[in-house]
């Protein structure tokens, strides 16, 4: 609870700073509106039913995006680190696809699935999978193999242990990976709101908000709930990671 | 007495062709039930090798292995290992209580009756009321008992322990010893334990079988006929134990056990001079041969300092070794 009080310190921190500069004169307000305009702004939004339908849309798109690319990436992962053969077949593919950003994939997949929510679902899969898969498979690997003699000395078959140890033992590794994942989804999923122009979604509002009208504090709120949601969901992420593996202690390492 | 393990002709090689590596080689012995037998060779002898190849946990590349009769192929039923590094053998997500029901998920026995059987078996080994903890809260030799625990809780026919005391500190590991022969004694289990400490060997041991360097052959077969109750002061300062260990050491430095080793320098085990070993761990053991004496009467009192002790060691967080 004292580490969020300190988070939430900076971000007001954050605010202020903004607040300061636009009225002091030293970010024109017609450049950039001030914090308490934007303020304004968002909890008036908070009461728009049109904007509310945009971020319904968004975050459900983001929440169907994580749940296949989980549903993909961990299968692929157990897979792909406990087949050595596979992993090194699968290798130079996997090395040549990851690189390419899912923004760059948006023409390709505009002119196969359209601009619909499954167009932003795609792209936010393919930005979403690598980092569970990669920690999947890097989770197998780690694995001691003293456990699993351990497991197999108990009278434990092949599948059992795998079920029983190897998974479990995975398990800090892969939700780490969600948890990086989650992010780079919600990225993906605004991100393709507004370059492939949804009809639907923040990212469209917020592309609405700067085309038509100049109308900066709209782009600004649609911003800053964007950060919100996407802090939000890391800080939940994190405390239930805790919770969970208090015993594996992951989270600490990832943030190294 | 009837035979509970046959091991005949067993051997064991890594590798294939001119970079092979024999590990163990044509291996015959037999340990009759309810026998404690310890087998003492020098580090690297292939030692944890037989074990594996004993429990399944590996095939042998030659000869065969018969518990009760019955050849092993894959691990039995009726067999538990307790290994060295409990920090790495412990389920560190599961609970104590947990940990020591594992090896009952795989048997038809109802959830009652394994949580009774845990605290029952968690209890013999003097760990009643920590079920709930988990591993990592707990000190090194209180985590080794769980895994004798846990090794104990499917009443296995034989009980195989590699180097179980290794890894804890002077005290708690004669602790464990005379834990290891009360259990052995109460449960009329069958015990066959690895180690290179030759004190160890004939302090714990009904029977001590004295392997030579790799790959390991058997040099020596010595009952150890010392009184069944024993005393870790007592028993250590007796004639009889002094002879005993005296023999065993000259075996272990002897040409036979030593043919391989001959341009190897200090690998001699240093038994003569009343320590047993060459690990740093127990340098520091031998150093202070006062204080076993303080010690016994402390017995099971030293869970915090011990636990502080572990902690500072940082050993037991399983996925420490993928930090660097």
């Amino acid at each position: 609870m004292r580490t969020f009080a300190k988070g939430l310190t900076g971000l007001l921190g954050f605010f202020l700073l903004w607040e300061i500069t636009v009225q002091a004169g030293v970010l024109p307000d017609y450049w950039v509106p001030p914090a308490s305009e934007v303020a304004t702004t968002f909890v008036e939004l908070l009461g728009d039913r049109e904007f509310l339908l945009g971020v319904i849309a968004t975050l459900l798109a983001w929440l169907i995006a994580l749940g296949v690319a989980v549903g993909i990436g961990v299968p692929a992962g157990l897979l792909l680190g406990s087949v050595p053969a596979l992993q090194s077949a699968s290798r130079a593919l996997i090395e040549f696809l990851r690189p390419i950003p899912a923004v760059a994939l948006i023409p390709l997949v505009m002119v196969t699935i359209g601009s619909g929510p499954d167009a932003k679902i795609t792209l936010a899969v393919y930005a979403a999978v690598w980092p569970i898969l990669f920690n999947t498979i890097y989770a197998f690997g780690e694995i001691d193999p003293v456990l699993l003699d351990s497991a197999r000395a108990t009278g434990a078959n092949r599948r059992q242990a795998l079920t029983w140890v190897a998974l479990p033992h995975a398990a800090p590794f892969i939700f780490t990976g969600v948890r990086v994942a989650a992010s780079i989804a919600l990225i993906a999923v605004i991100s393709v709101e507004y370059i492939a122009a949804s009809e639907i979604g923040l990212g469209r509002y917020i592309l609405e908000g700067g085309m038509n009208n100049g109308h900066l504090d709209q782009v600004m709120a649609g911003t800053v709930l964007a950060g919100l949601a996407g802090w939000a969901i890391n800080s939940a992420l994190v405390g239930s990671g805790r919770r969970l593996f208090r015993w594996a202690d992951t989270e600490e390492r990832a943030t190294r | 007495m009837s035979t509970m393990l046959e091991v005949s002709g067993l051997t064991h090689q890594y590798g294939q062709g001119e970079r092979a590596h024999v590990a163990v080689q044509d291996l015959t012995f037999t340990i009759e039930a309810g026998q404690l037998a310890c087998i003492v060779g020098p580090s690297g002898c292939g030692k944890s090798t037989l074990l594996r190849c004993i429990s399944g946990l590996i095939p042998a590349t030659g000869g065969s292995v018969r518990l009760h009769g019955d050849e092993v192929s894959g691990v039995p039923d009726d067999l538990a290992v307790v290994f060295q590094d409990y920090g790495r053998s412990l389920f560190p997500w599961l609970t104590v209580a947990k940990n020591v029901e594992f090896p009952l998920r795989w048997q038809k026995v109802s959830k009652a009756e394994r949580q009774r059987r845990a605290a029952e078996v968690l209890e013999s080994v003097g760990l009643a009321g920590v079920g709930k903890k988990y591993p990592w809260q707990l000190s090194g030799g209180m985590q080794q008992r769980v895994s004798i625990a846990r090794a104990l809780v499917s009443r296995p026919a034989l009980l195989l322990m590699d180097e179980p005391f290794a890894s804890v500190d002077a005290q708690t590991r004669g602790e464990l010893e005379d834990l290891t022969r009360r259990v052995q004694r109460d449960l009329g289990s069958t015990i066959l334990l690895v180690t290179h400490d030759i004190d160890e060997s004939v302090y714990l041991a009904d029977r001590v079988l004295v392997l030579s360097k790799s790959p390991a052959a058997i040099v020596a077969d010595l009952a150890i006929d010392l009184p069944t109750e024993r005393d870790q002061i007592a028993t250590r300062e007796s004639e009889q134990f002094v002879s005993l260990r005296g023999e065993v050491a000259r075996l272990l430095q002897s040409p036979q056990v030593q043919r391989t080793g001959e341009n190897a320098p200090a690998e001699t085990p240093a038994a003569t001079t009343g320590t047993d070993d060459t690990t740093a761990s127990d340098a520091t053991a031998a150093s202070e041969t006062t204080a076993p004496a303080e010690a016994t009467g402390a017995a099971l009192s030293d869970g915090a300092d011990t636990a502080e002790a572990a902690d500072a060691a940082g050993s037991p967080d399983p996925t420490a070794a993928s930090r660097s």
